[in-house]
């Protein structure tokens, strides 16, 4: 028997467990953005805050009405204009993509082992995927550093071995950026296709051998279609953080790798300029809006499913 | 007809080699006697102590595993709320938009977040150190805590809080006293989650940071862009072993309490 | 132990009895070990081609390995499989001419119902017009023609069971492996599935074998059954041999209902067997050819529908008769099941059916009762 006070208690209990994470959420991941987006609109100026207009409540409306007069667009048509960026935009596209498709190439026969694995192996071989990913990025893109560079590991061993005479060189290039996300984001891709993997009934996998399907032939007709939802899961949990990656083209790209991330810090740290930079952050998040929302709908949707 | 095979076998030993090549040579350069990093000079542990007297570091170190503590903490209980949320309340109007912050965050490169915590924080004229590296970190480290308990929760068994209300529990108490010990291992994860994320933050941390809030990762990559010594690899190298001690633990006492549960079960099988 | 074949069997088809016919399928000394544990257990067994045979027993027996063994997911420890008169020793799933029908149904769940039929046919390099004439032969059998664009998920346990067996007939297999097909479905559908899959056979000509641990589904659908326990194979015949004539204590308890009667062997010559029953002073007689010395230590198996209860003694002295006691009867509407106890103690079951109304019939509880049989309604075993 609730009595009014009861239910009215347990709403707010209700209520209150929804609207916290909601409200912060809403106030450290939402305006936040909507903060970028208005100084994406804003004039640099040396000061602080180092831009204008800054929107000061004390002018009333008619101060935010003309606050909201100073803004204009320079930032993007400056964006369109100046070859770096768009080329940033691309080449960080464009690495993105190919790195997709490396990590899935050389992630799928390891989670695939992984998932043929005796049951007994498999937790060890989880954690031992998972490892690396619990130390730190920052760390893992370090050492291979003193592996790449002229004078690194790898060219000693080369060498030594006599495969090549003169140092490779491999580090602050374009190669380097490819080896530091395929080392780093390869957890991401073998975790989601080990699940689903691992999750396959394999009576089909005889079925289709009692059906006349030899082994090679069931892979790709009933094991690899079976697992695309992993790959899709995989792929965009690769995609589209390597496309706003920082510290991979900072500490193993050069002159010559455009990333946008990296294009972004310097705008913001070295030049200074923080509208631009917010115009830079604008136009990465439209690119990337669309995947995000599809990344998003799958997964609750295969949550729901799994419940 | 589970065929391991050879092929099966080579892949998964090269994808290991490969993870863990790079990390097993960071480990014994920092025991390189030799200055430069890369030529190998004889054992000696002298980087580790040069790390001990290193003030700057040790204060780096400090505050990281401060800010780590306070956030992983704060981001379990509002992941937790959130999950619970997403996972109970059915269909709520702007469950979408509250969805969509979950998950948005996962996949958010880190300068895009950075930058706008930054911008917001400067446009609302609030003092950027070390609270507000606490407040980025929680902030992200809540949405992975929400999507692991998510996931435990939507196979938790509903008949379980049921029956505890049938007996006359009210709903928190149900949840504090029947849930959350069964959801203990998931909570746990998560906070070891947040945990490790808010010690590996590096962009995000630089963005958000002040004067006086120098963290570990930041520290770090300062060193880096100068020219390095192996003292870098001795840092690497313990934080290392902290988080492969913590993740070992973590396996060997989850192993320990599964098989303590097999086996009851089997004695309770057994009994007349 | 040579038995005369009981009664008229389903059809007139019986090639185990015809000295001339060569086995289809045949297991030669035939063991499976997995690890320590023996699985099949050298077995021999042979059937022959359009049969409708099944393995029954119990989980763990081992009928599932050897019908794996058959389709190739598993290779004999030791022993021989042939097939058609070919060994199959080595020779993987994919290219042994039988097919088999899943417990689960494994029903491809990215591919629609046409493309699950269809699947073996392409492995085979059929032509493309070829497979579409032969999917719709196959959909049009299993009546699910109007589903041939869906997916399994889409269908019901029933319609799935059917695309299951549409797809693994559809190459025509020379046999056809069915583990547990009746298993998933309810009881309605399950009748009406049984007398499908046994017009289907007899239609087609193929030889089946399934394996089940439902006795009545093997009685309803096999031409002979074989009865396994612990890796062996403890009888192999017809349902109505196996039902009447079982070899032992486990056969006759594992099919129906039996009542054992413990006792000691008295003679055992000439087609007769006589032996006296523990406890009761009497003797019964059975018409059967036995090997067993006087003394040996027996049981008398007959099944509770052949013992006829009557207030007085049978006059036909050459039937078997035992005195005892109703100590309670279940009234189940079509039948009466009487159970009786004797002066040794043990009680039998009697099934009588209400052919009269209640009210009519004498015997109620605590009279005293005579149980009779003929000579030829039971068996007397000796394991």
């Amino acid at each position: 028997m609730a009595s009014d006070s009861d239910r009215r208690e347990r709403g707010l209990g209700r209520w209150l467990v929804l609207a916290i994470p909601y409200a912060w959420l809403v106030v450290l991941f939402l305006v936040p953005f909507l903060i970028v987006i208005k100084i994406s609109f804003s004039t640099p100026v040396i000061g602080q805050p180092p831009y204008t207009p800054t929107f000061d409540l004390s002018g009333g409306i008619a101060g935010i009405t003309a606050s909201i007069r100073q803004l204009v667009v320079d930032n993007y048509v400056f964006l369109t204009k100046d070859a770096l960026y768009w080329k940033s935009y691309l080449s960080s596209l464009w690495i993105a993509i190919a790195s997709t498709f490396l990590v899935l190439v050389f992630s799928y026969p390891i989670a695939y082992g992984m998932a043929r694995a005796p049951r007994a192996w498999q937790p060890t071989l989880v954690m031992l995927i998972i490892l690396p990913f619990w130390t730190s990025f920052l760390i893992r893109v370090y050492a291979w550093i003193g592996i790449l560079k002229k004078d690194g590991l790898l060219n000693d061993l080369l060498m030594a071995l006599h495969i090549i005479n003169q140092p490779l060189i491999i580090l602050n290039t374009n190669w380097a950026v490819y080896i530091g996300i395929i080392y780093s984001y390869m957890p991401f891709m073998i975790l989601p296709l080990y699940a689903a993997l691992e999750r396959l009934d394999n009576t089909l996998l005889e079925a289709a051998s009692d059906l006349g399907s030899p082994p090679l032939r069931s892979f790709w007709q009933i094991t690899f279609p079976l697992s695309i939802p992993g790959i899709i899961a995989g792929s965009f949990l690769v995609f589209i953080p390597v496309t706003g990656e920082f510290v991979i083209p900072d500490l193993l790209g050069g002159h010559t790798t455009l990333m946008i991330g990296k294009t972004l810090w310097d705008e913001f740290f070295s030049n200074r300029d923080w509208p631009l930079a917010s115009a830079v952050a604008v136009v990465l998040l439209i690119l990337l809006v669309v995947p995000i929302v599809i990344f998003q709908n799958q997964e609750q949707r295969r949550a729901e499913r799994e419940g | 007809m589970k065929v391991f095979s050879r092929f099966n076998l080579a892949s998964i030993i090269l994808g290991l080699a490969f993870l863990y090549i790079p990390i097993v040579l960071l480990i014994i350069y920092s025991f390189n006697d030799s200055k430069l990093a890369t030529v190998w000079g004889g054992w000696s542990v002298r980087w580790y102590g040069a790390l001990i007297n290193d003030g700057a570091m040790l204060d780096a170190a400090w505050v990281t595993l401060r800010v780590a503590l306070i956030s992983a903490s704060v981001a379990t209980v509002l992941g937790t709320m959130a999950a619970v949320a997403l996972v109970r309340f059915g269909r709520f109007r702007s469950r979408s938009l509250f969805s969509g912050m979950i998950y948005a965050p996962l996949v958010m490169p880190d300068v895009i977040t950075g930058l706008s915590l930054l911008l917001m924080f400067v446009a609302l004229g609030v003092a950027r150190g070390f609270w507000t590296i606490v407040l980025a970190h929680i902030t992200f480290s809540m949405c992975y805590v929400a999507i692991v308990i998510q996931s435990r929760l939507v196979t938790f068994d509903k008949s379980l809080e049921e029956a505890a209300a049938d007996l006359g529990c009210p709903p928190f108490k149900t949840f504090m006293v029947i849930t959350l010990p069964i959801i203990a291992p998931a909570v746990v994860a998560g906070w070891m989650l947040g945990f490790t994320l808010s010690l590996d933050d590096l962009v995000i941390a630089s963005f958000t940071t002040g004067p006086g809030a120098t963290t570990l990762p930041m520290r770090i990559y300062s060193q880096v862009r100068l020219g390095v010594t192996p003292e870098i690899n001795a840092v690497c190298t313990i934080l290392i072993a902290l988080v492969a001690t913590g993740v070992f633990i973590a396996a060997v006492v989850g192993r320990r309490r599964e098989l303590e549960r097999q086996r009851a079960e089997q004695l309770a099988a057994a009994m007349p | 132990m040579a038995r005369t074949a009981v009664g008229p069997v389903r059809r007139k088809f019986a090639p185990w009895n015809d000295p001339a016919a060569k086995p289809f399928i045949e297991f030669r000394h035939v063991t499976k070990r997995f690890g320590d544990f023996t699985a099949v257990d050298d077995i021999s067994l042979a059937v022959y081609e359009r049969e409708f045979f099944a393995l029954l027993g119990p989980s763990g027996c081992g009928k599932t390995t050897m019908m794996r063994m058959v389709a190739g997911f598993d290779e004999p420890t030791a022993g021989e499989i042939m097939l058609d008169g070919k060994n199959l020793a080595g020779v993987p799933p994919y290219k042994r001419p039988s097919n088999m029908m899943f417990q689960s149904y494994a029903l491809f769940p990215h591919m629609t119902v046409e493309a699950n039929v269809a699947f073996g046919l392409k492995q085979e390099g059929m032509p493309k017009d070829q497979i579409a004439t032969r999917v719709e032969e196959m959909l049009k059998m299993v009546k699910l023609t109007p589903f041939a664009q869906r997916k399994p998920h889409q269908l019901s346990g029933g319609q799935r069971q059917r695309v299951a067996l549409a797809r693994s007939l559809a190459k025509k297999p020379k046999v056809l492996l069915l583990d547990e097909p009746l298993g998933a479905l309810d009881k309605k559908l399950r009748e009406e599935t049984q007398f499908e899959l046994t017009d289907l056979q007899v239609d087609l000509g193929l030889t089946f074998v399934i394996v089940t641990h439902d006795q009545e589904e093997a009685m309803t659908l096999a031409d002979r059954i074989a009865v396994m326990n612990h890796g062996k194979i403890i009888q192999v015949g017809t349902p109505a041999e196996i039902y009447e004539q079982p070899n032992s204590k486990y056969v006759a308890d594992f099919i129906g209902n039996i009542n054992l009667l413990e006792g000691h062997v008295v003679s055992a010559a000439g087609g007769s067997v006589r032996m006296d029953c523990k406890g009761t002073g009497a003797t019964v007689v059975a018409e059967q050819e036995l090997q067993a010395q006087a003394g040996d230590t027996a049981w008398f198996a007959v099944r509770p529908e052949k013992i006829a209860v009557s207030l007085a003694a049978p006059a036909d002295p050459s039937v078997n008769a035992i005195e005892g006691q109703v100590w309670d009867i279940g009234y189940l509407g079509d039948i009466s099941v009487y159970h009786v106890r004797l002066a040794s103690g043990a009680t039998v079951k009697a099934t009588v059916t209400n052919a009269t109304r209640l009210v009519e019939r004498p015997i109620t509880w605590e009279d005293k009762v005579w149980l009779s049989w003929t000579r030829d309604s039971g068996v007397v075993l000796t394991s």
